[in-house]
Order: structure tokens, then C-alpha cells, then sequence
């Protein structure tokens, strides 16, 4: 069954008639995602990639003509927070955002409203996720990934590729792989993911890619340590970073020396979590755990 | 984008802040002409956004005009952590009775805008959390309806304020919440917010630090932004849209995306080099990014070899490597390069790299190694 998307994903994608939405919806639908609907305001009535996928005005037209249950946004900054509380408004339950560089006090409103009305945010700024085999939405590439049993979380986006790939090429496969974004604050944590990949009984084994900020993989650790029976697998971006630098992603910085690559590995170590010095070891480390 | 001090502390005052405003120069002249404007004993203080001014010498009372000039000779071209003192504060001197330190800040753990108030003032907040938690008061706002009065009430408590000081601390926080708010701050702090001898309040230093993504709707403060600070290639990278931080090590970086250049950096020191930069070109590694790339790394002198770390994913590999080597025919200085492409048509992507004889790598790590054996073997 996996998590969050697949089979029983009927997506709609607000922003699908712009270069970035329709190029990776052509991707999606390529994938097998069920697209059944696109939102360009203004655009109702028309067809986006190759006619494949009927353009409505509002996402309220778009949910209640095709049923739509999963909103993916590629919707310029400016104008994203209004997209996602669009599809919030529209009874759309999951919601994911790759914008990337949404003001966070924007997102803050924007995430109080979702939590309040029990709809799921991913992102912003993230690649969106992989249910293998079943539906990918958003930007990750669908051929680097391999059906099997490790489900992923990750702040990150080429990093994330990276890891998936390396764990392809060495035969180990994936359940489900999840990009929660870089921005300091985003709809979906660490956390809310492990404690899906947890209970989802195709997935035996959990990767967690982190980087410098915050305190989130620190908080996940805790978490690994108290609830998570599964074996875990770590890689954590930015020893070499330096303090008070914001390193591309806004929500990748050193403040007051809390945030660095140390202290979440050393966390997550003691939580029991194995952790890699190179996103190539991750497939051995899960070998280890006695993953096949 | 951290705004000066001087900067900051107009946008406290716009909100109704009691501020030690002062006035800016940036020499001698303009700081004896500033003291004389204001009377009385000043305090210079050099305007850069690095901390620890003050243990560097950057802060100094001066009783007359005279030797406020003498101080500001003094502090003007002072170099603090790497940074040249351009411009000076002449501000009024005060006389402390008590320090308190006063923040808002985005909680990324709590996600809320949070109030931080110490009753000790006058030292870094970080410090203060580590010797003694409990000193400090965090209260986070309702993201919707923002600061509440009984909150204002709880902070004015906690900090043990006067009876008489409470009604204008309320419009000093209100005011620091407004700026905050409007501002679209990720940080805006008064530290200390002092009472003087007379009894009042004023906020002695401040400090605002704006949420870059929100800068596209604050024209105003991003004509705030302080260039002579940043790294020549810092702005040039900005200006060309790549993200690129400069660092002291011998190997250029360029990557797509920021958690993989980072990963880069941290690979490269593993394989005992020292990364020369962060540098993330964005998605596409598009052929005018790449160049532009180049030309930042290898402004660089220390730059003695280049690793190119790209995921294309649906990116094609060979339009990658074509960028790559037609950018590299039309630079000045030649350094070793080594690429690793992965995505569509990679094969292809390092046969075009071999042909134009720059070394290719099949794995990251690989990649590092020899980038690191290319610049003359381990730091």
C-alpha cells in the first residue's frame, strides 16, 4: 500500500499550462500518475499536454467535474500560498508544493489554516514524492528508483536523487520516497513521515537524508529512539558548511553554533540510527540492517 | 539578508521605537560634525554585520567632538572578522540603570513567531541559553492573530519592569512586533533595551534580519543591502541567479541543487581536500549558468582544480557536457576539471567530456578523489 500517493491518486496540477508544470506533468503521466485535471485561471475549458488533461479555471471546478484528491503546485511564489489554500478550500486532502522561495511568515498563516481543516501540506520548496511503481508527483525523476521495501524522507532535492539512485544501482529498492522541502517552515516533517513509513507494512527499512539547520533531524532522532522498530539509515549535508552562511535552501543555516552536521549525527547515532559518511554507503548500511 | 544597525534601528523607530538613533558617517569629520549636532558624550560604533564589534575595538565613548573624531579614525578601517569599518554610528551616550534583551524571531521547531525576552540584557541571547535557560521567557504568537495583550502583559511581568515602564514597554514590543511583521523579518531583536538614569526606555542596539524569499516585496529594504560586505563573486553569482558562497579551501565546486553541493563540499574534505566554495547552478544547468559559474570559481585564485557534480535526472546529459566544454574553451585560466553527470544520456555526457580531455568520474566519490588528486594531492 505504500503512503501518501499511488494507485488511488487522482491528481489534479495547479499551474499545469506554465513550462515547468506541463514539462513535469508530461513526466508524471509518463510515470503512470493519474493526472485527471489541470487549473490555470483563465485557461478553463482548454487542454494541457498534448490534450491530455482537461484545464479548469478553479480547483473547485477541477475537484467536483473529475474528483480529484491530490493537488501537485508549480504556481509562481508569489502567488503559491493562495494555490494551496485554494486547494485546501476545494476539500483536496493531500497537497503537495514544489514552489520554491514562498515567504515564511506566508507559509506560517498558510500551514495554521491546512492544520486546522485536517489537510496535508508537503513542501514548499520540495521535489514532491514516489509512490514506486504506482505514481510520482512533482520533479523527482521516475527511472532512478527500483520497487523493494525502504521507504525515504528527505529535505532535499538532487541530494535526494542521488541517494535513491545509489540505492537502485546496488539492488536495494524503494516503498515509497518523500521530499519534505528545505524551507524553514513546511507543511510535513520528518517526523509525520517516519511515523507513516512505520506503520506501513511493505516498507522494513527507513533512509533519512538531513542537512545543517535546525532541529528537526535532532527531534527525529528522539523519535527513532522512542517508536521506530524499523532499521534506519542516515546521511546528513553540510559538515564542511560554514556557521551563520544560509547554504541555498533557506532553512540550511548554522545560528548561534545549534544546526551543525555534528550534532545530528551524533543524535542520531545514539538513537541507534546508522549513519553514512557518503551517500554511496547507504546501501551497504541498509545490507547491514538486513535489508535485501 | 541582516540589515546594520543604523538601518534597523530606522525601522524600529518608523513603529513608534524608542531608539538611540544618532547619525552615520564615514570619516572623522562627518563624526565630529555628527557629535556636535547631537551635544553631550557620544558612543561610535562601527556599522558591520559581523558580530563581536565591540571586543574587536569596534565601539568607543568619546566625551567631546574632538575625540569623537579621534575615535572614529580610530574605527574606520578597522578590519573585524574580514570586514572593512566603511561607516561609523555617533550615537547619544546613555546612562544604564538595567539591560534587557527583547527579540521576535521565526521558531522553525515551534513554527511560530516566538518572543524572546531576557532580563539579561546587553549579551548574546545564546549565551544566556546555554548558562541559564531559565532566564530567558519564549512565547510563541498565534500565527493568525498575532501578539496578544495579555502577552505583552506576561513579558512585562517576566522581566520584572517598573509599574511606571510597563505602558511604553507594551508599545515598544507592539512596535518591534509591527516591524517584525511588516518587515518580514526572520529576526528583529533590541539588544540591550536599556533603562536609562532618567527612567526610560530606549532600545540601545537592534538588530533585523530579513527573510530573503519575502524580498520581492520589500523594494525598500532590499535597497538596504549593505554590497561593500559581501564578496565581489557573491554579488556576481546573485546577480547571474546561482547560489554561491565563498570558502578558503583549492577546489571549486558546481552542482545542481543545495543539499547535493553541500554533500559535494563534505565529500571533498572527506577525500582530504578543502572545497574552495558552495556553489548550486539550479535546476537545468543551463550552458549561460555554467559560464557564469566558471568565471565566479575561478575569479578565485586559490581555485586549482574544478569538480562538476550534476544529477540531471530528465536534464540530457550531453547538452550538460556540450555547455561544459564550449564554456571552458572561452576561459582565461585553465584549471583541471572533473565532471560527473548522471541522468539522461550520461554515457554520451563523459564521452564529449574525454574528447575534450577533462576527466570524468562514474561516482561521487570517485569524483572527489580525483578532483582532490587534480589539485595536488590532499590539503
Amino acid at each position: 500500500m505504500s503512503i501518501l500517493v499511488g494507485s488511488q491518486t487522482r491528481l489534479l496540477v495547479q499551474g499545469i499550462t506554465g513550462r515547468e508544470g506541463e514539462f513535469h506533468s508530461r513526466a508524471m503521466l509518463e510515470y503512470g500518475t493519474s493526472i485527471v485535471a489541470g487549473v490555470t485561471p483563465g485557461k478553463g475549458g482548454q487542454s494541457a499536454v498534448d490534450g491530455r488533461v482537461p484545464v479548469f479555471d478553479t480547483v473547485a471546478d477541477a475537484v467536483s467535474q473529475t474528483g480529484a484528491n491530490t493537488a501537485c503546485i508549480f504556481v509562481p511564489a508569489p502567488f503559491a500560498p493562495d494555490a494551496v489554500l485554494e486547494a485546501a478550500d476545494a476539500g483536496v486532502a493531500l497537497v503537495i508544493c514544489i514552489t520554491e522561495g514562498i515567504p515564511a511568515l506566508d507559509m506560517l498563516r498558510v500551514q495554521h489554516v491546512l492544520r486546522a481543516r485536517g489537510v496535508r501540506l508537503i513542501g514548499p520548496n520540495c521535489p514532491g514524492l514516489t509512490t514506486v511503481g504506482e505514481a510520482k508527483v512533482g520533479i523527482i525523476p521516475g527511472d532512478i528508483h527500483r520497487p523493494g521495501s525502504v521507504g525515504l524522507v528527505s529535505r532535499s532535492g538532487t541530494l535526494t536523487y542521488e541517494v535513491v539512485q545509489a540505492m537502485t544501482d546496488a539492488g536495494v529498492g524503494q516503498t515509497t520516497c518523500v521530499g519534505i522541502g528545505g524551507d524553514p517552515i513546511v507543511g510535513t516533517s520528518f517526523i509525520d513521515v517516519l511515523e507513516m513509513l512505520n506503520a506501513d507494512p511493505e516498507t522494513e527499512a527507513i533512509v533519512l537524508i538531513g542537512e545543517i539547520g535546525g532541529d528537526d533531524e535532532e527531534r527525529a532522532a528522539a523519535y527513532c529512539a522512542r517508536e521506530v522498530r524499523k532499521p534506519v539509515a542516515a546521511f546528513i549535508a553540510g559538515r564542511t558548511a560554514p556557521p551563520g552562511r544560509r547554504m541555498g535552501h533557506a532553512g540550511a543555516i548554522i545560528s548561534g553554533g545549534a544546526g551543525t552536521a555534528e550534532s545530528k549525527r551524533q543524535a542520531l547515532t545514539e538513537a541507534g540510527v546508522r549513519v553514512a559518511d557518503s551517500p554511496s554507503q547507504i546501501p551497504a548500511l541498509l545490507r547491514a540492517a538486513g535489508v535485501h | 539578508m541582516k540589515l546594520q544597525e543604523y538601518r534597523s534601528k530606522e525601522i524600529l523607530a518608523r513603529h513608534g521605537v524608542p531608539v538611540s538613533a544618532g547619525e552615520t558617517a564615514t570619516d572623522p569629520e562627518g563624526a565630529r560634525a555628527a557629535a556636535v549636532r547631537i551635544g553631550g558624550p557620544v558612543v561610535v560604533k562601527a556599522q558591520v554585520l559581523v558580530g563581536g564589534r565591540g571586543k574587536a575595538g569596534g565601539v568607543k565613548l568619546a566625551a567631546t567632538p574632538d575625540e569623537a573624531a579621534a575615535r572614529a579614525a580610530e574605527i574606520i578601517g578597522l578590519v573585524i572578522k574580514g570586514v572593512t569599518v566603511r561607516t561609523v554610528l555617533v550615537a547619544p551616550a546613555a546612562s544604564i540603570a538595567k539591560e534587557y534583551y527583547l527579540g521576535l524571531i521565526l521558531d522553525r521547531g515551534g513554527q511560530a513567531v516566538t518572543i524572546i525576552a531576557s532580563a539579561d540584557g546587553g549579551v548574546e541571547i545564546e549565551e544566556t541559553a546555554r548558562t541559564n535557560p531559565a532566564a530567558i521567557l519564549r512565547l510563541p504568537l498565534h500565527p493568525l492573530i498575532g501578539l496578544q495583550e495579555h502577552q505583552v502583559r506576561r513579558v512585562g511581568f517576566f522581566l520584572g519592569l517598573a509599574p511606571e515602564l510597563r505602558k511604553d514597554f507594551a508599545s515598544i514590543l507592539r512596535g518591534l512586533y509591527g516591524a517584525f511583521m511588516e518587515s518580514d523579518a526572520d529576526l528583529a531583536e533590541i539588544n540591550p533595551l536599556v533603562v536609562t538614569d532618567e527612567g526610560r526606555l530606549v532600545a540601545l542596539d537592534a538588530k533585523i534580519v530579513l527573510d530573503d524569499s519575502a524580498l520581492f516585496r520589500h523594494p525598500d529594504l532590499e535597497a538596504m543591502r549593505d554590497l561593500h560586505e559581501e564578496e565581489p563573486s557573491e554579488i556576481a553569482a546573485r546577480d547571474a541567479g546561482i547560489n554561491f558562497i565563498k570558502l578558503d579551501g583549492s577546489i571549486g565546486c558546481m552542482v545542481n541543487g543545495a543539499g547535493l553541493a553541500m554533500t559535494t563540499m563534505d565529500l571533498v574534505k572527506l577525500a582530504g581536500g578543502e572545497p574552495a566554495n558552495f556553489l548550486d547552478i539550479g535546476g537545468g544547468a543551463k550552458a549561460d549558468r555554467v559560464a557564469a559559474a566558471f568565471g565566479i570559481i575561478l575569479d578565485d585564485p586559490n581555485v586549482r582544480a574544478i569538480l562538476i557534480n550534476i544529477f540531471g535526472g530528465i536534464t540530457r546529459g550531453d547538452e550538460v557536457a556540450h555547455g561544459i566544454v564550449e564554456a571552458r574553451a572561452s576561459l582565461g585560466r585553465q584549471v583541471p576539471m572533473v565532471v560527473r553527470i548522471v541522468g539522461t544520456n550520461a554515457a554520451e555526457a563523459h564521452e564529449i567530456l574525454r574528447a575534450a580531455s577533462l576527466i570524468t568520474a562514474e561516482s561521487l566519490d570517485d569524483a572527489a578523489r580525483k578532483a582532490v588528486a587534480a589539485a595536488g594531492g590532499p590539503a
